[in-house]
Parts: structure tokens; sequence; C-alpha cells
């Protein structure tokens, strides 16, 4: 965020190239061509000409062997009319809305111990750990943890002389379950985003109100909340996103089952696209996607943009 | 500190208690999972939980990394099946390195570019860039694992590496916005001694911006070493595929009803080791670099 902040003030400040002579103009443009060539040739083969590929597959039937098969929109309606397809576009709904209610509203809170109470780097080095682990390794580590004979989760429901839990087979417990998975993992991370962010609040909003009587919580509602407001929205945003594109984790600990109550939009388009050979469907419903989160990303960078004046 | 009281003393223990909870938490799945591959197979019907195996062993940690013959291998819980892990964290390393190297070197070439060289088209160019962020990589990846296969690069590093070498629109946009806050007066003094443009970003921007360089690596680094999808898809074949592809592979061999479940943590505690280090070695880099590059 600091970073984003710093570019608009540099732009305008063109003096003594703006006077340079023409020719040197030319020269520039040479080496800037050269310096964009690498990346642009990236972008070009790898962004620009699948994303085109991409739209042209999703209006065909084809399976990776025999060439595509123009349809026109025929996948298109397919989708419409295709109750898994819009069965998991809710259940990857619900799954945003569980996993993401619990890691804003804790993360907010340890952010907000950590800023005012306990700035250690040690507890922030701690946080992180999970970002660092591969979601892969994440399902697979609580897939042991919750395992219905041996895992340590229902030795725990055990001794506290509970029954067993089939967390990851119970059709009502495997979404639940999932998104604590994701919850463990992205709570750190998410803290540490709203840490930097109050890093940006200056001190003495705090100590004035700290005259005036003010304890910590409510300086919590009252300043750090109203004042991250804009942090807020963007981590929200950015995590919306994120979440939507859940794959690994059910991929390693349900495969979509048990009988398709977690299988999210990514993973259907997956099978789709790789167990079933269905290309062109599977192009057509990740068009959809893209559309969905496009527009999230849309209001994500207006949030960007509404964040850079409200805290500066 | 002075003049607490007593609520607000109860209020900060109760706030550490809160960060105490979280930090336990937080490393006790992962302490968890080193201990399960500590332990001898046999000993998980046992009735401890306690946090140190009876009998620690590194057996699993031998028989995932392929040091074991298959024999000794299927005794001491596995199915008996090859396992290479070793050859798997070299695939990994690979792919890892080779992506974070390629992209920073190529994203700071074109930050640079964006940020200071003058030029037609420089607004386009950012603004394409910028504006591919929009698109979700799941868009892109069917279509690149059908380019990569008619290029016959499945199962290559070339094919697993390709889409990520040279580009992400992230990088791109996260060096120029460091390139923009450097000091003009640095560039214009080598210009003035008659140094072309190439050579003050090699000589002069370049040392100047370690930091940053450095941030966006160890940020790439973390993200090219937990990719699965992608490498999962492309490097199918043993002598490409990288640990968390072979980690899924693992589980789906392993029997259903009774998986292997200290090969399966040792093998995923191998996974965990080397963003470990980089932890270890880089905290309050790592720590810092998540401000910065967080909200992309």
């Amino acid at each position: 965020m600091t970073v984003v902040q710093t570019a608009p003030a540099s732009v305008p400040a063109l003096d003594p190239p703006d006077r340079a002579p023409r020719t040197r103009r030319k020269g520039d443009g040479l080496t800037a061509w050269a310096f964009l060539l690498p990346s642009i040739v990236g972008f070009a083969v790898f962004f620009v000409y699948p994303a085109v590929r991409g739209v042209y597959y999703s209006t065909t039937d084809w399976n990776l062997l025999s060439p595509p098969k123009s349809v026109g929109l025929a996948n298109y309606r397919a989708a419409i009319h295709d109750p898994e397809f819009w069965k998991s576009l809710r259940v990857t709904t619900y799954f945003v809305v569980l996993s993401l209610v619990a890691q804003l509203a804790i993360g907010l809170v340890l952010a907000g111990i950590m800023h005012r109470l306990l700035r250690s780097v040690m507890v922030r080095a701690v946080l992180l750990l999970p970002w660092l682990v591969p979601n892969v390794t994440i399902g697979l580590l609580w897939m042991w943890m919750l395992d219905t004979n041996l895992g340590f989760a229902n030795h725990l429901l055990h001794s506290l002389g509970h029954g067993t839990e089939g967390f990851l087979t119970d059709p009502n417990l495997a979404l639940p379950s999932i998104a604590g998975i994701t919850t463990w993992a992205g709570i750190g991370y998410i803290a540490l985003l709203f840490y930097a962010g109050m890093l940006q609040i200056p001190q003495d909003v705090y100590q004035s109100a700290q005259l005036d009587g003010a304890g910590e919580i409510r300086m919590f509602f009252g300043i750090t909340l109203p004042l991250l407001r804009p942090i807020i929205a963007l981590v929200l945003v950015v995590s919306v996103i994120g979440s939507f594109q859940i794959f690994d984790v059910v991929a390693v600990t349900t495969a979509g089952g048990p009988v398709g109550l977690t299988k999210v939009i990514y993973y259907y388009i997956y099978e789709e696209a790789f167990h079933h050979f269905r290309m062109g469907y599977a192009s057509a419903m990740a068009l959809c996607l893209a559309l969905v989160l496009g527009v999230l990303t849309w209001v994500q960078m207006r949030l960007l943009r509404a964040s850079t004046s409200d805290l500066g | 500190m002075p003049h607490l009281t007593t609520g607000q003393r109860v209020g900060r223990t109760v706030a550490q208690l809160v960060v105490g909870v979280t930090v336990v938490l937080t490393v006790f799945p992962v302490l968890w999972m080193v201990r399960t591959a500590l332990t001898p197979a046999g000993d998980l019907f046992g009735d401890s939980y306690g946090l140190w195996p009876h009998h620690p062993t590194l057996i699993n940690f031998k028989r995932v990394l392929g040091m074991t013959s298959s024999a000794a291998a299927r005794a001491a819980g596995g199915s008996g099946a090859q396992l290479d892990f070793l050859l798997y964290l070299r695939n990994s390393l690979i792919y890892t390195i080779v992506i974070v190297v390629g992209q920073t070197l190529s994203c700071a070439m074109a930050g640079y570019a964006l940020a200071r060289l003058r030029f037609r088209g420089r607004t386009a160019v950012f603004g394409t860039f910028v504006g591919s962020l929009m698109i979700p990589p799941i868009f892109t990846l069917l279509p690149n694992f059908a380019l990569v296969k008619q290029l016959g690069w499945l199962d290559t590093f070339p094919g697993l590496v390709a889409p990520t070498l040279l580009m992400s629109p992230f990088s791109v946009f996260f060096l120029r916005q460091f390139f923009l806050s450097i000091p003009r007066e640095v560039e214009e003094a080598a210009l003035l001694d008659g140094a072309s443009r190439a050579r003050i970003f090699w000589s002069v921007v370049l040392p100047m911006s370690r930091a940053p360089l450095f941030t966006i690596s160890l940020t790439l680094a973390v993200w090219s070493w937990k990719d699965f999808l992608w490498p999962l898809l492309v490097g199918r074949a043993e002598n490409t595929r990288v640990l968390t592809a072979a980690l899924g592979v693992f589980l789906q061999q392993s029997p259903n009803a009774e998986p292997d479940w200290t090969g399966l943590m040792a093998a995923s505690t191998l996974t965990v080791v080397p963003p470990l280090l980089l932890l270890i070695f880089f905290g309050r880099r790592l720590v810092d670099a998540v401000g910065f590059t967080g909200v992309k």
C-alpha cells in the first residue's frame, strides 16, 4: 500500500528530461522496447494469446485430442441449465462466507492487539507460518488432524467425553471443516495485512484520545476501525477473490465429496476439463468465473484508489 | 507500566491470552505433522497422544526419500511403491529458482522502462499490464495447458516454467512503483557522464534496488514453491514432478481406508522445510513483505 501511494507524486516531476533534445528521446525508445521485450513476449504468449484462445475454446466442443468443433453458444446455454454449475457456485459462495467472516473478525482483533500492545516480530513471524506452507500440505496435514480413526481432533473429542465426528465425510461438517482449515491457514496473513494498515494511523490520535480518558476497546471501535475502513474493504475484496478460487485444499481433502457438497466451482471446472476432457464446457465456465472475478477486481481497484485518499 | 487499573490489567492479560492461544493453535498442527513423521507406523494405533513419540524414528523420512529398499519400506508401513522425494525436492528447487530469477530480472527491466524511460506507448503498455491483473489464473490455465501440450513441452522444465518465467503483471507493477521513488538526480549525473540507459540500469539502479528486489524475490519464491495445479498438470513424469504434486500423487496411491500417515507426514514435512528456512533467516523481511505486497 505504501508503494501504491508514492506513485502519483513522482509522475509530474519530469522537469529536466522534458527539455532534453529530441534525439535523446528516440534513443530512449529503442532502449525501452529492448527492456520491455522479455516481459512483452511472456505477456503476449502466456497471457494474451491464451485469453483469446480461452474465449474461442468456450464456443467449441473439444476433448484435447481431436480438433475443436465449433458449437456457438451451446456451452453457455448448457451452463445455465446445468444444476451442478449453479450448485458449485452456491457451495463456493457458502464457503467464502464461512471462511471469511471468522478470518476478518479474528484477524482484526489480533492486529489490534499487536498494534497497541504486542509489537513483537517473533509473534508476527509465527503467525505468518501457515502462509509459507503449500495448500496441498495444509490439506493433508488437516486431513490427518481430522481423521476419523486416529486424528488428534477426535482424540480431543473423546477425552472430552464426546463421540467420533467424521469432519470431512459428514455432509453437514465437510464444508465447514474446509472453511475452518482455510481459516487456520489465512488468519495470520490477514492479521498482518491489517497490522500494516494500522501502522499508518498516526500515534497522536491515540494519545489525545487517551488524554480524554478513552479505553483501549473504545479506541479500537472509535479510532482504529473507522480509520482502517478502506483497508478492511480492500482486504475483504482481495480475500473474496482469493477464496473464490479455492482448489488445492478441496482437491486433497474431499475431492468434492461427500455427495458433491464441497464441489467448489474451481474444482468443478478442473474435473470437467481434466477428468471428463470437456475443455469447451470447462472454458465456458472459466469465462463465467472470470467475469465474476473481474467485477470483483474492478471493485478492488476502485477501493485501492479510495484508500489512498483516506489515510494519506 | 505506570497507573494501570485492575480493569486494564485484566484487559491486558486477556489480550495476551488471545495472542498466546492463536500462536499455539497456529503452531500445533505443524508440530503434530513433524511428530507423526517421527513415529513408527505401528505406534499410531497405540493410545499415546504425547507431544514426543515413544520410539522416535527417521525411517519414514528415509523411505519417502527413496533411501530404503522396497521391502524395508513396506515393513515400515509403506505401500512399497517407489518414492523419491529427494528427486521431487530437486525439481521443486529448480522450478522455484528458475522462476524467481527469470521473473525478477525480466520484470525489473520492464518496471524500469515503464518508470523511467520516455517512449511512445508507455501508458498503453502499462495500462495493459495492470488491466491483465483482472484475468484470473483459471482462465489462462486451460489454454496454456493446451499450448504447452501442442509445443510438446509436457513433462519438461521449459513447459513448467514457461507461463511465469518472464512475466507477472504484479511483479512489473510492484517494481515500477519502487523505481518511481528513486531520486532522478542519481541517474541524471550518470547520464551527464555519458553512460547509456542500459549501463545506468545495471550499475546504478539495480544495486540501489537490492531491498525491493529481495522482497519480490522472496514473495515469488514462496508463491512458486506452493504452486500445485499447474505443475501437477504439466510435470507429471517423475523427473519433472515437484513436491506439492508428488504429495498429491502419494496420497492417491495410499490406500483409502488406511492411508500411510507416517509416510505422508514425513513427505509433508519436507515441503515445509525450505520455506521454514526462509522464515528463520529472513523473518523480518518476510513479515514486512506482507505489508508491501499483500494487497495485490
